[in-house]
């Protein structure tokens, strides 16, 4: 009973923090904050299916395109829906959609997971590699799907103007719950069960664990939350298009969940505070260079090399992440004994 | 004949043109120890893919219990009651002994996805149960002291012992033990069979295994078959078997013309 009140005033505590923050923090510190939580939610979804069942899939972007449209289009009044399908008539059922803020966003979670559902069959059919390979091909499908499809996604030009109701209070509160959620999944049978596939998956269906269903549970969370992040995202940005939605996103958050440490949800934040706080914070080595008085001239792009010689220091001194496979919390278990 | 648990029914198992089991028939009884054994490669490990539902033999049927459970599969053939332990040990690496033990006790922890996400007080119940009876089952194998370490940092013997403590943890009827003596010394043997003995009365359980160790199996097995290259050679009482001819060249080597 201890350990519950402690947990409920350290929730208390962020997220008094996430509403002071909104309150009070400049618009510029606020747009960084709603980048990294948003990411945040996206990494430690996508930390469930990698680092938790192992199952090395490339496939977030789709997801977060799924969840970011679907959201876009329910929040986008109709009289703009008109305006801005320029390349065809929207599809009658485009124009019904119509929904509030929070539903929208779940919305567009529960579409992503119903696709998760339907993609696991499949998939879930070959590991390992195989499975990278499948799940990278239904990234672009999703991609390929929103460009060729004007009627429903505006197809190349995208959705403009979708109203910007996502702020640091829904998104902290959305990435609170997210990771209440997987640590909840983690530490129980089904955590274990999904820990278990990937560490043997023989050794895991000889001890009557249906594999088949672990993963997809797995999968379907992950796809989830990977959704609500879209929508966030979507609502944030207010404007999205499918070369948004590219690779480079599951790479992104690839990066984020291996420096953290595959399985590792406190990992899987500090990497995102890190990747993407440091992407903001290495911004004035974009500027003027000057050492010992000497002027080097701007590099534009100086940021990017740097980040990138960092993160390959980090990873050679934390092979396995920053936290491995364990939580913070298991840090601090070991010292007290 | 009621007193049969198993009874492999015929079995035939070829991998291209290769037969690792040559129409191969034999019966576990309830309650009583079972021993497998034969040269490497005499298609041991085969029946105990075959048993599980890893493989699907050429031909011929496993029954258990009075059903025909060929083909089920693996995780399915748990609930039937038959948990299996591996040659190569195969713990879950990644975690903790006691963790590993309640891979063992999932069917037991009835409580719904979201029941879990959500924290009612199902979870609470049921972690709190099969957690009481992972610590119980430690008990009785003497590794209770490990239950926080990860599940590889212990030694080979202790390994083992979790590994049938996870396997037990399903509630089996029949257990198939794959060489447990293997690698072991002869103070970890002896005990490791005390706890066998135990475990079988406890339980109540038939256990079919597969051993290299002749000392090990003819201490442990009420019955045996003797395998090679898929054939069966002998079957009967460990006693007669160490003194069968057929048995002694095939396993032992053909010492009389050395």
């Amino acid at each position: 009973m201890n350990k519950f009140i402690r947990n409920i005033i350290l929730i208390a505590i962020v997220i008094y923090f996430i509403y002071y923050a909104q309150k009070h923090f400049d618009s510029y510190t606020l747009s960084i904050l709603d980048n990294i939580g948003i990411f945040a939610i996206l990494a430690l979804s996508y930390n469930l299916i990698n680092g938790i069942a192992g199952q090395f899939s490339l496939e977030p972007n789709g997801f977060v395109a799924i969840g970011a449209y679907f959201t876009a289009i329910l929040l986008i009044p109709t009289d703009t829906k008109l305006d801005m399908f320029a390349l065809v008539d929207p599809a009658p059922i485009i124009l019904q959609m119509k929904a509030h803020f929070l539903p929208a966003i779940l919305i567009g979670g529960v579409a992503a997971s119903f696709v998760a559902l339907l993609l696991s069959f499949p998939v879930f059919r070959v590991r390992g590699d195989y499975l990278a390979i499948v799940t990278l091909g239904f990234g672009f499908i999703i991609r390929i799907f929103a460009i060729n499809n004007p009627a429903y996604t505006n197809g190349a030009m995208g959705l403009n103007d979708i109203p910007e109701e996502a702020n640091f209070l829904w998104i902290g509160i959305l990435c609170v719950i997210t990771f209440l959620v997987m640590i909840h999944v983690i530490y129980s049978k089904f955590g274990r069960a999904m820990k278990s596939v990937r560490d043997d998956e023989d050794a895991a269906s000889a001890m009557g664990i249906n594999t088949f269903k672990m993963k997809t549970y797995a999968f379907m969370t992950s796809a989830f939350f990977e959704g609500v992040g879209g929508g966030l995202l979507a609502s944030m940005l207010t404007t999205i298009t499918p070369d948004q939605f590219s690779f480079l996103l599951t790479f992104q958050l690839l990066i984020i969940i291996v420096l953290g440490g595959l399985g590792s949800m406190s990992g899987a934040l500090i990497a995102t505070i890190l990747v993407m706080g440091g992407m903001e914070w290495l911004r004035f080595l974009d500027d003027d260079i000057k050492i010992f008085g000497m002027d080097l001239g701007a590099h534009p792009g100086m940021r990017m090399v740097v980040f990138a010689i960092l993160l390959i220091v980090m990873m050679l001194f934390a092979r396995r992440g920053l936290l491995g496979d364990r939580e913070l919390t298991e840090f601090f278990k070991k010292k007290s004994k | 004949m009621s007193g049969n648990i198993l009874k492999i029914d015929h079995i035939t198992m070829q991998f291209g043109g290769v037969t690792a089991i040559d129409d191969l028939s034999f019966e576990v009884e309830k309650g009583s120890i079972y021993g497998l054994i034969g040269p490497n490669g005499a298609g041991k490990t085969t029946i105990f893919n075959i048993i599980t539902g890893n493989l699907y033999p050429t031909k011929g049927k496993v029954i258990f219990e009075g059903n025909d459970i060929t083909g089920v599969k693996p995780n399915k053939v748990v609930y039937k009651g038959i948990a299996r332990t591996f040659q190569n040990i195969r713990l879950f690496k990644s975690m903790s002994v006691l963790d590993n033990i309640l891979i063992g006790f999932d069917a037991q922890a009835n409580y719904s996805y979201f029941e879990a996400i959500l924290r009612l007080p199902r979870y609470f119940k049921h972690e709190k149960l099969i957690k009481e009876k992972a610590y119980e089952l430690m008990d009785i194998f003497g590794i209770t002291q490990f239950a926080n370490s990860n599940a590889t940092a212990l030694s080979y013997g202790n390994q083992r012992k979790v590994e049938i403590a996870r396997a037990l943890a399903t509630n089996p009827k029949l257990l198939l033990l794959d060489e447990p003596a293997a690698g072991m010394n002869p103070n970890e043997t002896a005990e490791l069979s005390e706890i066998i003995h135990k475990i079988k009365k406890d339980f109540n359980l038939s256990i079919l295994l597969i051993e290299h160790d002749m000392k090990f199996v003819n201490a442990m097995c009420d019955n045996l078959t003797v395998l090679d290259y898929g054939e069966k050679i002998f079957e009967g009482k460990p006693a007669d078997a160490i003194v069968d001819k057929r048995v002694i060249s095939a396993y032992l080597g053909d010492f009389t013309n050395a």
